[in-house]
This record gives structure tokens, sequence and C-alpha cells, in this order.
């Protein structure tokens, strides 16, 4: 299990360390995948990035809370830990196939490197490993393939290699941040299928970040909606589509095109604050067509909801 | 009259590269299509279709090969330089990406009015300014919007920026790449309920280039169907995505995203489906009904359709 616990972090913004997500809990089970969905700017990618420490790099600081492997603290481990779970344990897809691989080594080579620093296997298992790694993910000719360079491949293949490279250290958790986003909707369609075959096979824990409902609606087993740096609402994905409770997930529902056929779309007006600007009391209720004073008179707690599985942070959600 | 008339244009592209032999591609095929006023034509297809170089020869960005371009009535094909700049007030672009296409060092006030300064340059900077405030608004943004730079708006905001620009010279046409894909659903909604607005208004015809298809189906009236250079399919939005008949367009609208969990399907399509056939009809190689016939097919349209068995 992986557990995020009251996590709240802080982002640099011209010299001062600024609370960007705060008091985030959430947990990542073997064999289920749990969505992360929001506008950007929300802080959903942060929180995704915590999970490998890899936000540091950008001088993101944990301002409290804890994230729990197996039990024990991510912030903890030793720096060869550390690189031994990322990749090992806990691994990543990224969202631009385009620029997650490295253009002057060939995949053959990206590949081998991710087995090498997991495995013990020598030279030629770990060649073996790599054409089966690529044949998982529906590549052919993996041969030929581990001789190519990145910009001989089109923006799907490049995808199933990262696949490819996420799955080479066997890992028990999936981090995928917006996986199909800069894809064709037919190749799309194929990675979806894909990221849960190899989801279901391996029975893996997958976070899957997305701002796309339809995503969503295809893969997640639990949603967690996030607005301005934290969590407003978790639920089923059947109660999330069903039953959205809190206004922002009802607000974000009704602005798919889909929803209207003709006329106007329905819209959330304004835009996410920025970390810093959050509003007193709860944060969306400066957008929120439901709200009233008392909103903002005090925080709002994230509560159980319907059956209990059920969490929204809305004062106003028995009403609805 | 059309807004915009494209007939027969060809694009070849010569092979790319330092070391690359100089195969040729061809881009866009014996393209046409006719725009009227107010109407919103989209063009879908995947990457490689076609669909921007199609906009970018309808613009004049791109020198056609062959075939005829046509704003308002007027052959443009041949004008360059100083006569085709004056024309361009007929036809205006708006970019996919509001973070590239905006000048970071211009103040926004600049960069909106410097379709101006080409096609009113009699306009004093005081009566540039009040244009240029008039159209933001008109966008949705408000005064202070002027003095400020483009790192200080949202991808949205950015975006209502970019149509400004657009729309100050009083176009006829929008020709639109890609004008959501880059942004949030909540924001996506807004700008295309501006570009809705806008279009009532002022009867502006859009060439929208997209390839997500609930945004098309949304926004558009008529579709054009591109893969590998060839329009395979066109319509009316309701007839093609109701009843497609080319077998490409089917499997684009049976991979558009399901809206609800309920309708998951697992079917397996693990295999890779990338390929472009070099003879006959170039969808063949991926198409599940196709026949031998279908190998030296020459994709000419008839009714709607570029099929020997339309659906």
């Amino acid at each position: 299990m992986l557990n995020i616990r009251n996590l709240s972090l802080s982002i640099p913004v011209s010299g001062q360390h600024i609370l960007a997500v705060s008091n985030v809990s959430l947990t990542l089970e073997a064999g289920k995948v749990l969505a992360l969905v929001g506008e950007s700017g929300c802080g959903k990618s942060l929180t995704a990035q915590s999970l490998l420490r890899l936000g540091e790099f950008q001088g993101v600081n944990k301002e409290s809370g804890d994230i729990l492997l197996h039990g024990k603290s991510l912030f903890d481990v030793s720096s060869e830990e550390l690189r031994k779970i990322r990749g090992g344990v806990i691994s990543m897809v990224f969202q631009e196939p385009m620029t997650a691989l490295n253009p002057v080594f060939s995949i053959g080579s990206q590949i081998l490197e991710v087995i090498h620093l997991h495995t013990e296997l020598d030279k030629d298992a770990a060649v073996q490993r790599v054409l089966a790694l690529l044949a998982n993910v529906g590549l052919q000719d993996g041969e030929q393939l581990m001789r190519q360079y990145p910009d001989s491949l089109s923006g799907g293949m490049r995808q199933r290699i990262l696949i490819a490279m996420a799955m080479a250290g066997e890992p028990e958790f999936i981090i995928a941040d917006e996986p199909t986003t800069a894809l064709d909707v037919s190749v799309q369609k194929r990675i979806i299928a894909l990221l849960r075959n190899l989801q279901r096979e391996k029975g893996l824990g997958m976070l899957l970040v997305t701002h796309d409902f339809g995503l969503v609606a295809e893969m997640a087993d639990e949603v967690a909606v996030m607005y301005a740096g934290e969590i407003v609402e978790q639920a089923s994905v059947m109660d999330i589509f069903d039953k959205p409770s809190h206004p922002y997930t009802q607000a974000l529902m009704k602005c798919r095109p889909e929803y209207t056929k003709d006329g106007q779309l329905a819209v959330i007006p304004g835009n996410v604050p920025s970390p810093g600007d959050w509003a007193q009391g709860c944060r969306f209720a400066p957008r929120c067509n439901q709200a009233n004073q008392a909103c903002s008179a005090a925080p709002v707690s994230l509560d159980a909801w319907h059956s209990g599985a059920h969490q929204a942070r809305c004062i106003r959600v028995d009403e609805s | 009259m059309s807004v915009l008339s494209v007939s027969h244009i060809r694009k070849v592209f010569k092979g790319g590269g330092f070391f690359a032999s100089g195969a040729e591609k061809v881009a866009v095929n014996d393209l046409s299509f006719d725009l009227a006023r107010g109407e919103t034509l989209a063009i879908v297809g995947e990457s490689g279709s076609g669909k921007s170089t199609t906009a970018r020869l309808a613009m004049r960005l791109l020198d056609a090969d062959a075939g005829q371009v046509m704003w308002a009535g007027e052959d443009v094909s041949t004008l360059s330089g100083k006569a085709l700049r004056k024309k361009r007030k007929h036809l205006q672009m708006v970019f996919q990406d509001p973070f590239a296409s905006l000048n970071p060092k211009m103040k926004i006030v600049d960069t909106v009015a410097e379709g101006l300064r080409v096609h009113q340059p009699h306009l004093s900077s005081a009566e540039r300014r009040l244009k240029v405030a008039e159209t933001l608004q008109l966008c949705g943004l408000g005064e202070q919007a002027l003095d400020r730079y483009p790192h200080q708006f949202s991808g949205g905001q950015r975006q209502r920026i970019g149509i400004a620009r657009a729309l100050i010279v009083e176009p006829e046409v929008l020709v639109l790449d890609e004008p959501v894909s880059a942004l949030d659903v909540s924001v996506q909604a807004q700008i295309l309920n501006l570009l809705k607005e806008l279009q009532q208004e002022k009867g502006l015809a859009y060439l929208f280039i997209s390839h997500d298809l609930s945004v098309v189906q949304h926004i558009a009236n008529r579709v054009m169907v591109m893969f590998a250079g060839y329009v395979v399919e066109e319509g009316a939005i309701e007839d093609v995505f109701k009843h497609p008949k080319h077998p490409y367009t089917k499997s684009l609208l049976d991979a558009k995203p399901i809206s609800h969990p309920s309708q998951r399907n697992d079917e397996d399509v693990l295999a890779l489906d990338e390929g472009v056939a070099s003879e006959g009809c170039a969808f063949a190689l991926r198409c599940p009904i196709a026949k031998d016939e279908c190998k030296s097919f020459d994709m000419r349209m008839k009714d709607r359709v570029a099929c020997l068995f339309p659906l």
C-alpha cells in the first residue's frame, strides 16, 4: 500500500514558499486505479510527483504530513534506497512522449539502463527482457526497434516505449500523469487498453492524473477531485458520475461538450486561484453558483456522505 | 458566394532531414471545399493526415503545388508580398498554443494592435488603443488587460487574446487550428461559447481543425474527414457522425472517449494500428473490410465518401 497522509507542500514563488497542496490524504492499493482530477494549477501533478519525491528538484518543500510505502516513510529512506524505489517499486509514465525520451540514445539503451539499475540480469538476459517488454506493449520487431532513435517513431509508439520503460523495473505502483493527452483519439483508445491490461495483469496500483473525464470513465475504480490544493470530493467512479456531490465536480462534468448538443455550454466562471490567492472558507465559493455567506465563514472539512465511502468538502452537500 | 474556396489543391513535401534521401510525401491531395458566410467547416483526422497543411494552404502561409485558393471570390493563388498581405485582412488565424503564439516581451495592447498597423495605418495610437480595448472586451477581457504581458494571463485568457488579435482587422473567416485542445474542459467551454457568440454576431465563417470529435460535433455544421492527405468523407455533421460511410470515419467515431464508466468495453486493442498504404486506398492496411480491389482504388470522392465499399 502507498499512503499519502495529510500531505502539505509548498512551492517557491519569488523568494517565498507558498502552500500549493494542503492536507491531502490518498491511498493507492494493489490492483486498483485511483484517478486524481481537476483543472490545471490545482496541485494534482505536484501531489503525484511527491510520490517519487521529484518536486524537490524544483524547490518544492514538504511542510507537513507523510508518504508511507508499506508503512515506511519515503522521507526516511536513504538516497540509495530512493533510487531503487524510483522505477523499481513506484514508476511513472509522463505526459509528453516527445520530450520524456532522450533523443541521443537508442530505444534499446534507454530501456536497458532501467533494467540494469533494478535487476542483476546479465547482458543477454537483459536484452531478452527488453524484447519481452516491447512485445508486451504491442511493439513487434523489437530487435530493430532497439536500434532506433526516438525521433523516428510516432507519438503512439513513443508512449508505448515509455510504458515499457515504466514496467521494466517491475514496479508495484505506477503513476500516469496525463498519459494520453498528446495522442490522437484512435491511438488514445489503444494506449488506454494497454495500460488497463497491464495494470490488471500485474495487479498494479495506479495513480492516474488527468483532467479528462473520458479517461476517468475508461480506467478509474476510485476518483479524487482536487481544487486549489485540496481534495474536494472522493468516491467510487460510479458515484462520481452518477451522484457528483461537490458543486465543483458537478460543474466540471457539465462543461464537457458531449453534455450539451446545441447552444451554450455550461462554464465555470473565473479561473483556478493561484496558490496564495485561495479564498477563506470554501476555496471554490467565489466561483460556485450555489454558494452563500456561510460557505466563506470557515474552512470546510472533507466529510463522509452517502454510504460513507463518498466524501465531499461542501457544507451544503446535504441539501442537494 | 463562398468566403473561402479551395479547389484541387495539392502539396508535396520533399523528404526532410539532413541525411534524408529526398523521398516525397503527399501531404494534401486534390482537395476542394467551399466555406460560406456564418458557417463552420471542421477538418478532422489523425496527426499527419494533412489537416494543418490544408489550413496553411488555405491561409496562403504555404504555397500549393497545384490548385486554386479563392478568398471572397478572388483568386489569391498567385499573389505574394504586399498584395497578399493586404488581402490577409479577409482571413485570420487562431493558433493552438496560446503560450507560444504571443510575444512574451510585448504588451497585450501592442500584440493585438499589430494587424491594425498593416490594415488601418491611418489610425492614431489613441484610436488604435481604443479599438484594441473594444475588441478585447468583445472577447471577454477588461481594459486592465491592455498594459499587461502574456505571462500574467491564464491559458484561457491568452486564447481570448489570440482571438482578439485575429478579430481586430475584421476578417470574414477565422482559421482555427486546434484552438481549444491545450485548455482545461472548463476553459474550453468558455472559449467554444465565445466562438459561437462571435459567429452569430458577426456572421464569421470558421475553418475549424480539431482531433476532438466531441468539440467538432458541438461547433461545426459540416465536417471533412482526412486520412493520409486525402478527404475520405465529408458532409453535414449529423449525417457523418450518425451514419459514417467510410470505415476510417467509423473507426474514429468508435475511438471517441466514453462519457460514463458503464460504457466500458474490454475488447483487446493491443495491436499497433498506424500503417498507411502507398498504393490504392491509403486506409486499406487498417481497414476491417478491405478487399483486393481496394489496392488499386484511386480514392476519388463519390456521394460524399471515397470508398469502394461504403458502409
